[in-house]
Parts: structure tokens; sequence; C-alpha cells
């Protein structure tokens, strides 16, 4: 099987550099070998679990409650302006 | 003083025999000795510690009483570096949150101040809690202090490291798959791996969401039973804790184990099962039957299929809960991301791609359903079973290099129980003639805290004049 490393990075979003394409592309392929024993397990008829403990639609009012404030909810970030988050520009011909 | 347990701890406290800034003193005091060996901590926070010590010993004087509604009032406790404080660094032992500090407290932390506990530092881990060896920190690992040369299990090694070496009282890890058995296991103290939602991952840095369990690392069974009372609970913010009630876990410990029903699986003794870790399991399987214990041989799921499902399905939920780290609102971008996360990423993104889907992750979710299925035929028939928690001892520093599946492969007789959501408990069972720790677990059904902590307990009572709990880490 035939792992495409550079499409799997991009929907990652992880810059990789040619020599840790080489080596996550051997370490992906073997450890897709090896969870592929799964396989072995009929799973016809059988339900997914994604919640263990069987909750279901847990919901709480929808209310507005106090928060963090502005200046703590920025108070990590590299890059403001004007009490908001700067970034990049999504749309890069944009006038 | 820094050696005592928290029930300890509290006597002395309410005897006026020393004050909770004697205690935090003499805790920071080892760490100071002992950190240049061990690299247990990512983040010392003394001054802040001192200042809770003193907070603490006010009340306690003024209002000696208020330890019945702050059960952990002026007791010195470690945090692991993935739960969110605020004003105090949290790191998850990952570079990319280098300088993050948060602006709110995860629920576990705010109900550990709530109930009077004096915060002494963060502790390292496998950094985004991926691994089993605390080596993929990226500050460095941390070492066993049985023997330095040994490593301390993950991926909470800080926090089991911390308080196998008397450096605290008590800490916290959390478990995603073994990353608070394992290591408290090859640290030789006592893990609690609580039912998925008996406490609230709110804050916590989170790694695989359907499986993330916060929980206690402590001296003694006791000593875990209180933590749980403090931290379990229905919380408004993490929509997958439960409503059941909160048991008084710590005043309930005093059931005999007779004519309990332990379930014995030959699987959990897998091939390559290091001969003393058996051994001691064995004698400790003896020891219940010689209080009056039923043992049964039952037939469980391989566990070795519980490898394949827990990487899918926690790779998979990594991949995810990673993608929101671009530096844009605290620390840094995805270039600093290190080789274990990189390859957990990668591997969870084509499990989630386009097509693969159904394959891997839901196919994996599947099995899930059957590892369930399997544990509640089990548990008709036996009221707990009993495994090694890990089938060999503490590795030597370096084992983890280059080695891909490290951590999903090293907590083999963990993850079935992890991925069914139930609970477990790690206690140490006695020492290898080279002179590491071997650890035993306790598995009971989804909600059985108190059974679990009970039977625990109950192996702590009737051993606790053997002469290998007498020993001290030679640090």
């Amino acid at each position: 099987m035939k792992i495409n490393i550079s499409h799997i990075a991009k929907l990652a979003n992880l810059f990789l550099l040619p020599n840790e394409k080489t080596k996550l592309e051997m370490q992906l392929e073997e450890t897709i070998d090896y969870v592929n024993e799964l396989n072995q397990i009929d799973t016809k008829n059988i339900e997914p679990t994604s919640q263990v403990t069987g909750l279901e639609n847990i919901t709480r009012d929808d209310l507005a409650k106090p928060s963090l404030s502005q200046d703590d909810a920025l108070s990590n970030a590299k890059s403001k302006h004007n009490g908001f988050f700067k970034v990049n520009a999504v749309f890069k011909d944009y006038e | 003083m820094n050696n005592l347990t928290i029930k300890k701890a509290k006597e002395g406290l309410l005897d006026n025999k020393f004050s909770s800034v004697d205690l935090t003193r003499a805790c920071l005091l080892q760490i100071k000795n002992t950190e240049g060996k061990l690299n247990a901590f990512v983040t010392v926070t003394d001054d802040k510690a001192l200042e809770q010590a003193r907070k603490a010993d006010q009340q306690i004087s003024h209002e000696p009483q208020a330890t019945s509604y702050k059960p952990l009032l002026g007791i010195p406790i470690a945090i692991k570096d993935n739960f969110s404080t605020k004003g105090i660094r949290t790191t998850a032992s990952s570079k990319v949150l280098d300088d993050y500090i948060p602006p709110f407290d995860a629920t576990v932390v705010k109900k550990l101040k709530d109930a009077g506990a004096v915060i002494l530092g963060k502790t390292n881990m496998d950094a985004w809690a991926h691994g089993s060896s605390t080596e993929t920190s990226d500050y460095g690992a941390t070492k066993n202090p049985w023997n330095t040369n040994y490593l301390p299990g993950g991926s909470s090694g800080g926090s089991a490291a911390s308080v196998a070496a008397n450096q605290c009282i008590a800490a916290i890890g959390s478990e995603t798959a073994g990353s608070i058995r394992q290591p408290s296991s090859w640290c030789g103290v006592v893990g609690l791996k609580p039912t998925y939602g008996r406490v609230s991952r709110y804050g916590v840095i989170a790694m695989g969401s359907s499986l993330d369990s916060p929980g206690p690392i402590t001296k003694t069974v006791e000593d875990s039973a209180l933590i749980l009372e403090v931290l379990a609970g229905k919380d408004e913010l993490d929509a997958t804790t439960s409503p059941k009630e909160i048991l008084q876990y710590s005043k309930n410990l005093d059931k005999s184990v007779k004519d309990l029903k332990i379930g014995i699986s030959s699987q959990y003794f897998i091939k390559g099962i290091d001969k003393e870790v058996e051994g001691s399991i064995k004698a400790a399987i003896k020891k219940f039957e010689s209080l009056g214990a039923k043992i049964e041989e039952i037939k469980l799921f391989e566990p070795k299929y519980a490898i394949d499902v827990y990487t899918i399905i926690q790779r998979s939920e990594v991949s995810s809960n990673l993608a929101r780290y671009d530096g844009i609102r605290y620390g840094f971008d995805r270039t600093k991301f290190q080789e274990e996360a990189k390859r957990r990423i990668m591997f969870g993104t084509y499990a989630l791609s386009s097509g693969y889907y159904d394959q891997y992750y839901n196919n994996a979710q599947r099995v899930r359903t059957v590892i369930i299925k399997d544990f509640e035929k089990a548990f008709e028939k036996v009221d707990i079973i009993i495994a090694p928690t890990s089938p060999s001892l503490a590795l030597p520093v370096g084992s983890t290099k280059d080695v891909s599946m490290f951590g999903e492969i090293a907590d083999v007789l963990v993850e079935p129980s992890s991925i069914a959501g139930l609970c477990g408990i790690n206690i140490p069972v006695g020492f290898s003639k080279s002179h590491l720790p071997i650890g035993m677990q306790i598995i009971g059904p989804q909600f059985s805290e108190q059974l679990v902590l009970s039977v625990a307990h109950q192996y702590e009572l009737n051993t606790q004049n053997e002469s290998w709990r007498k020993r001290e880490p030679g640090l």
C-alpha cells in the first residue's frame, strides 16, 4: 500500500522536511500494517461505540454567563491589534 | 515529613505538630535536592505554594473544623502539566506551549483549590501525553527514583516519580490508556484511573477525548479514595461527566474480600511477560485466596487487538485535538511539534481522511463495542479482574528511541479496560531482584470505584508488614 505522505501532511497542516517525510512514510506504513490485524475480527452487525457510558443528548440552558475578559482572552496572543487577535489574511488577493 | 501520606499529614496539621508551611517547605526542599537526578517537574511554584500554605495555616488555626469541608487543606500536591492552571505556565511538556499561561483553571484544579490543596508545581510528562516513558517530553526525560538509569513510565511519569521520591504528598495524573496505572506500576505507587466521565476533563489539554480520565497518584489507597471524593462529579463544562452520585470512597474501604469473586485471565499473562512480574502477581492472587476470595479463571478478548483499537481511536482523536494549535491565540505554531506528536497526528489524519474513516476509525469503534460486551459478560461471573499492570519492569532510559509504537505496545494490559471506560487501580506488590517496583492492577466495571478501592485497600492492609514496604528510593 502506498500513502501520499505530502497530501496527509497538507491535511494535517504540518511542515515536514524531506527526510522526515521518508521516515514518517515508513513508520506510517508499519503502523497501518500492524493495525490491519483488526480485520481478523468479525464486526458485521456490530454498532460502533463512541460514548462509553451511554450518555446521550446532554444539554444545558443557553444562557449568557460571565466569561473571560477580552484582556484575559488576548493575554497569550503574540500578535494583536486594537483588542483583537491579528492573523494573516485568508484571501490573498482581496483588496 | 514530606514522606507522609495525606492522612498522616492531615493528622499532623490538626494536632499542630507542624504547619502547612513546614510541610510545603519540606516538599520544596526535597524537590530542590532531587530534581537534578529526577527532572519530575516542568515548573515549580515555590512562592505561590508557600503563600497558599500560609493561608491554609491561618484557616486551620482560626477554624480547625474547616478541614472537614476542605479535605485537602494545607496538603502539598503536584499536578501534571496538562491541567490548565490559572496564572501558572502549562506546557503539556511541549515547546508549542512553552510560554502559555492559562487564564483559567481546569475543573480538577478548581476542585483541588476549593478543597484547600497547596499546588507545588507542574509535573513532567510525555509531550501531549503521547507515550509511556516520559522520554518524549520536550523538557527532557524524567528518571525513575528507584534507579535513575531507568524510565518512570508515562505519560504521567513526572507525577508518579514525584510521589515515589516524596517530593510531594500526592499528585494528579491523567490516563488515556495506561498513563496513570503504568507509571504508578514502574514507580511503585498507587494510581487510580477512574471510570470515563467520573472526573471532569474540562481544562485538561485533550489527547483522546473519548478516553481521557484524570485521577490521583498517591502513596496509599486511602489517599487515592480521598482525592477521588474531591475530584469526582458532574461538571456542566464537560458534557461527558456522569450525574451518578459521588460516594464517600475513603470511609468505605473496610469491606472484607471474603467470597469476593476475582477473575484471572491467562491472556493477561502474555507471552514475553517478565517472570518476576508474573510471579509477584500470582503470589498476590494467592494472598487474596488466603483472605477468602474466590479465584475464577475467565476468558477475555485478546488484549493484543486492543493495541490496534487504541492506536486508531487515540491517534485519530489526537490529530483532531491538536489541530487547534496554530500559535494565534496562545503558544507557538505547528513547526514546534516534535517527532512523536507528528507521527500520531499523521496517522490520525490518514485514518480520518476521506475514504478511510469507515475502514479505520469506525471499524475500531465497532471492535470497541465487542470489547465492552466482552467485559460485561466477564462481570456477570466475577466482581473484579486482577492482572499485571505492565508486562515488564521499568525499562532503561533510551528504550523508546525510534520505536514507532512504543507507548501503544507497552500499555497492552491497560488498553482494553480504558477502551471500555472501566475504572482500574495500580497498587505495588513488591520488587524485582534488581530493586525495581512491581505493580498489579485491579479492574472493575464502570463506576465501581468503591469496590476497586476497597479491594486494593484490603490488599494493602494485609501486606502492610511485609519488609519490601519499608524500602525508600536511594536518592
